[in-house]
């Protein structure tokens, strides 16, 4: 065992006696490690001198990879960065393609990106919540957000045909428009057809996919209601959650915080309001701040950030509903594929099909940063151009990283169980930190 | 029963005591274990239940072999020895675990039968000795050894994180339990767990007919809440669950350990949580009294009592999350002791005159 330990110079009256702290790897194999995180502990008996966190264990070259790939196709391996919140990633990629190129999106693409933005903030923060409390014990929690997380991935299925590397938004608008009817359950050996029918219509899948959403929208606060009854008041999440990992807003700045984990310490930061892209200067929502910059009101903030992404989602329905028809995507032919039927029979938009499905889109010579409000952040993509169809240099601000770094500070002093908690709080996810 | 017994009590002659214990022993531990077993299905189907699951549903009707074929499974499985293990220590550790929460069944009556001379009842036990709830509390001291040997052999980082942290948690609320039974046999006035039932039958309460208004729970209410909250974190259970602490510890000091070895600490955790719902029924619930006068006295309230409190136990796992380790000290020592050494002076004032008198049928 005495390999293992780790060796300190110690001075002081201890100087003659040996001691040493206990290190202690919390992960990569560890339940609470969030997929591969390795934290290098120094303990002294459980209180924690020195969080070292390892990064790399989910290294893909992303960024490197975007170099051998058209501006089209790199758009899937967004996707693959934070897989808890997917949509969001492609957002900002494409606005970072759609800036280059100088093009707007159309109003309708615009409000159904808002939409599924909020909506990838609400899948996003539900699995922050779970797994977060699930970490401090409350196991029920985990199982009642992925409850609602499953709606949600029924949402992407509907709109885009995958459940969670959809690949929906595209640069120009997003890929098709939003389809007239849900996936429905279909009678079977264990369901009998009344069955199938009621739970049909209790799921709200008769009508469109906007019907489904609209669905979810009217029952989400009684869930967040659930949610809260189960922590908010409860005096153990408390316990363990008021005063821990506090930062104070120069810190948070200087630390390069964003998102809950900034405006947990009281600063009204988000892109939404400061620099709105899209629709977002249109809608009418709440920045929701905390006070003491610890885990409880990390906690709070973002319960109350899912509340208000679930009425920006009841806006753009609105929206949606009183402007059907138009188109989703430009109708720019260099940038996103021409309609189908004029493909068969114009020759113009065949060229442009053939061109764009085996060259790419051609962006101009530039450079340009591209940021939106993640759900965890700020999440950038800095994009260079030498004019070819393919990027010459694409780098992502993930919104983790700074987080991740700052685990140390956060750490120092408090226990190993409150490692455990401020993992939840940061919510990190390591497709987005190592990329 | 002793003429139906005298045939077999001449037939083995002096080994006849040796004989008649490994019979009872046997009667009490086949039941427990089988407890145990459908313990793990009850917990499963009542968390899953309250967690919007079903629960195992595939092994059998309603998955009711589950914990069969879980059984079979460990025992199946090779019991690994890490190199850097103690190995005799390491084999130790779950037999230590187990051992103890068995052998306090001895003590437990899990009913009473009339006695034909209309004397004191019989008691359904494998011993009915004086010195039961002393007995008691020797056993559950000797609980936390397992747990610590497993910890210290298995020379893993975590492990040994759960060994220390066992140690002093079960330490700490052994004083509270100790504390809240000094308030039961203070006013039960003996140590003999089925006179402590039998003297919680009559009380003024008693005679309108409301037998468990007469119980020791309602006297001792804040005893009762303490033992149980002790009692919870004293099996290790959510949320005073930081021994295994999932998501910290991984599963502190059985983190190494794989097939029966494992499954030897999955016995004890839940044998002692079963006994621990025993034990708050016998002592503060009237054990197998009914609670009322018009129903009969018998086993399946003694049963229905132990239940209601083991649902209680997944009830709070459910629901809350886990505490940190220096909370439950805090917890411990702080609120606890204290609490509990304020109602053992109430409770021992109260026992002496003058004010004895107010003590209508309770203890005396």
């Amino acid at each position: 065992m005495c390999r293992a330990l780790c060796a300190r110079p110690v001075t002081g009256m201890w100087a003659m006696s040996e001691i040493r702290n206990y290190t202690l790897n919390f992960g990569p194999q560890h339940p609470a490690a969030h997929g591969v995180l390795r934290l290098v502990l120094e303990l002294d008996g459980e209180v924690v001198e020195r969080a070292d966190p390892h990064i790399g264990l989910l290294h893909r070259g992303t960024e490197k990879l975007a170099e051998s790939c058209t501006w089209t196709q790199f758009l899937p391996y967004t996707d693959r960065l934070d897989y808890v919140s997917i949509m969001t990633n492609e957002h900002a990629y494409c606005l970072a393609v759609e800036k280059l190129l100088g093009i707007e999106v159309p109003e309708r693409g615009q409000y159904i990106r808002v939409m599924f933005d909020e909506i990838a903030r609400i899948l996003s923060h539900l699995m922050l919540l779970g797994t977060h409390a699930f970490d401090i014990g409350a196991m029920t929690m985990i199982l009642y957000t992925f409850r609602e997380r499953e709606c949600i991935y029924d949402m992407y299925e509907a709109v885009a045909g995958a459940r969670m590397h959809v690949a929906y938004y595209r640069p120009g608008g997003v890929y098709r428009d939003l389809p007239d009817s849900m996936p429905k359950y279909k009678p079977s050996r264990f369901k009998s057809e009344r069955q199938v029918a009621e739970l049909n219509k209790s799921e709200a899948r008769e009508g469109s996919l906007l019907d489904f959403i609209e669905d979810f929208t009217n029952r989400f606060p009684k869930c967040c209601d659930d949610y809260e009854t189960l922590l908010t008041d409860n005096r153990i999440w408390k316990q363990r959650t008021v005063g821990i990992g506090v930062v104070s807003p120069e810190r948070a700045l200087a630390l390069g915080f964003t998102g809950a984990m900034l405006r947990a310490t009281g600063i009204a930061w988000d892109l939404r309001k400061k620099q709105p892209y899209e629709v977002y200067d249109r809608l009418d929502f709440d920045i929701p701040v905390g006070k003491n910059g610890d885990c409880y009101d990390r906690y709070l903030c973002r319960v109350a950030e899912m509340r208000q992404s679930n009425e920006i989602i009841r806006q753009c329905i609105k929206w949606l509903r009183e402007h059907p028809g138009g188109p989703v995507i430009t109708e720019d032919c260099k940038v996103a594929p021409p309609k189908r039927e004029k493909m068969k029979s114009g020759m113009e938009e065949l060229i442009h099909h053939f061109k764009l499905f085996s060259e790419g889109i051609h962006v101009p010579e530039g450079e340009v940063y591209a940021a939106i409000e993640h759900p965890k952040g700020e999440f950038g993509v800095y994009a260079v151009s030498d004019g070819a169809n393919k990027p010459y240099r694409i780098k992502l601000r993930s919104a983790g990283f700074p987080h991740l770094a700052a685990m140390d500070e956060l750490a120092r002093g408090h226990m190993i169980a409150d490692v455990v908690a401020l993992m939840g709080t940061v919510d990190v996810v390591f497709g987005d930190v190592d990329r | 029963m002793d003429a139906l017994l005298q045939p077999f009590e001449s037939f083995f002659g002096p080994f006849w005591p040796v004989v008649w214990s490994l019979v009872k022993i046997i009667a009490l531990l086949v039941p427990l274990l089988l407890c145990v077993a459908y313990m793990t299905y009850f917990e499963r189907k009542v968390i899953g239940a309250m967690q919007l699951r079903v629960g195992p549903n595939r092994t059998g009707p309603f998955g009711l072999l589950q914990p069969i074929a879980d059984a079979l499974k460990l025992l199946f499985k090779e019991v690994i020895i890490p190199s850097g293990a103690s190995k005799g220590l390491y084999i130790l550790g779950p037999i230590l675990a187990i051992a103890p929460s068995l052998a306090a069944w001895a003590v437990i009556p899990v009913n009473a039968l009339a006695s034909p001379d209309g004397g004191r009842p019989i008691p359904m036990a494998v011993s009915d000795i004086n010195a039961g709830l002393l007995y008691l509390l020797a056993i559950c001291s000797i609980e936390v050894y397992g747990i610590i040997i497993a910890g210290w052999a298995t020379n893993s980082k975590y492990a040994f994180l759960g060994a220390m942290r066992a140690s002093a948690q079960m330490v700490s609320y052994e004083v509270s339990i100790g504390f809240a039974l000094i308030c039961v046999l203070l006013i039960s006035g003996s140590l003999n767990l089925t006179d402590i039932v039998i003297s919680q039958q009559p009380g003024e309460h008693a005679i309108f007919g409301l037998n468990f208004l007469s119980w020791n729970w309602l006297p001792l209410l804040p005893m009762f809440v303490v033992y149980f909250i002790s009692g919870v974190a004293e099996t290790n259970r959510a949320p005073f669950d930081v021994v295994e602490g999932e998501s910290e510890i991984v599963a502190g000091h059985m983190v190494e350990y794989s097939g029966m070895a494992f499954a030897l600490f999955f016995l004890a955790e839940y044998a002692n949580m079963i006994l621990i719902s025993a034990m708050a029924s016998l002592l503060f619930l009237g054990g197998w009294l009914s609670p009322v006068s018009f129903l009969p006295d018998g086993f399946y309230w003694m049963a229905l009592k132990t239940a209601f409190f083991l649902f209680m136990y997944l009830w709070i796992r459910a629901t809350f999350p886990r505490f940190r380790y220096d909370q439950i000290m805090r917890l411990g020592w702080k609120v606890f002791v204290p609490i509990t050494i304020a109602w053992v002076i109430v409770v021992a004032v109260w026992m002496m005159p003058p004010f004895s008198g107010l003590l209508t049928g309770q203890g005396g």
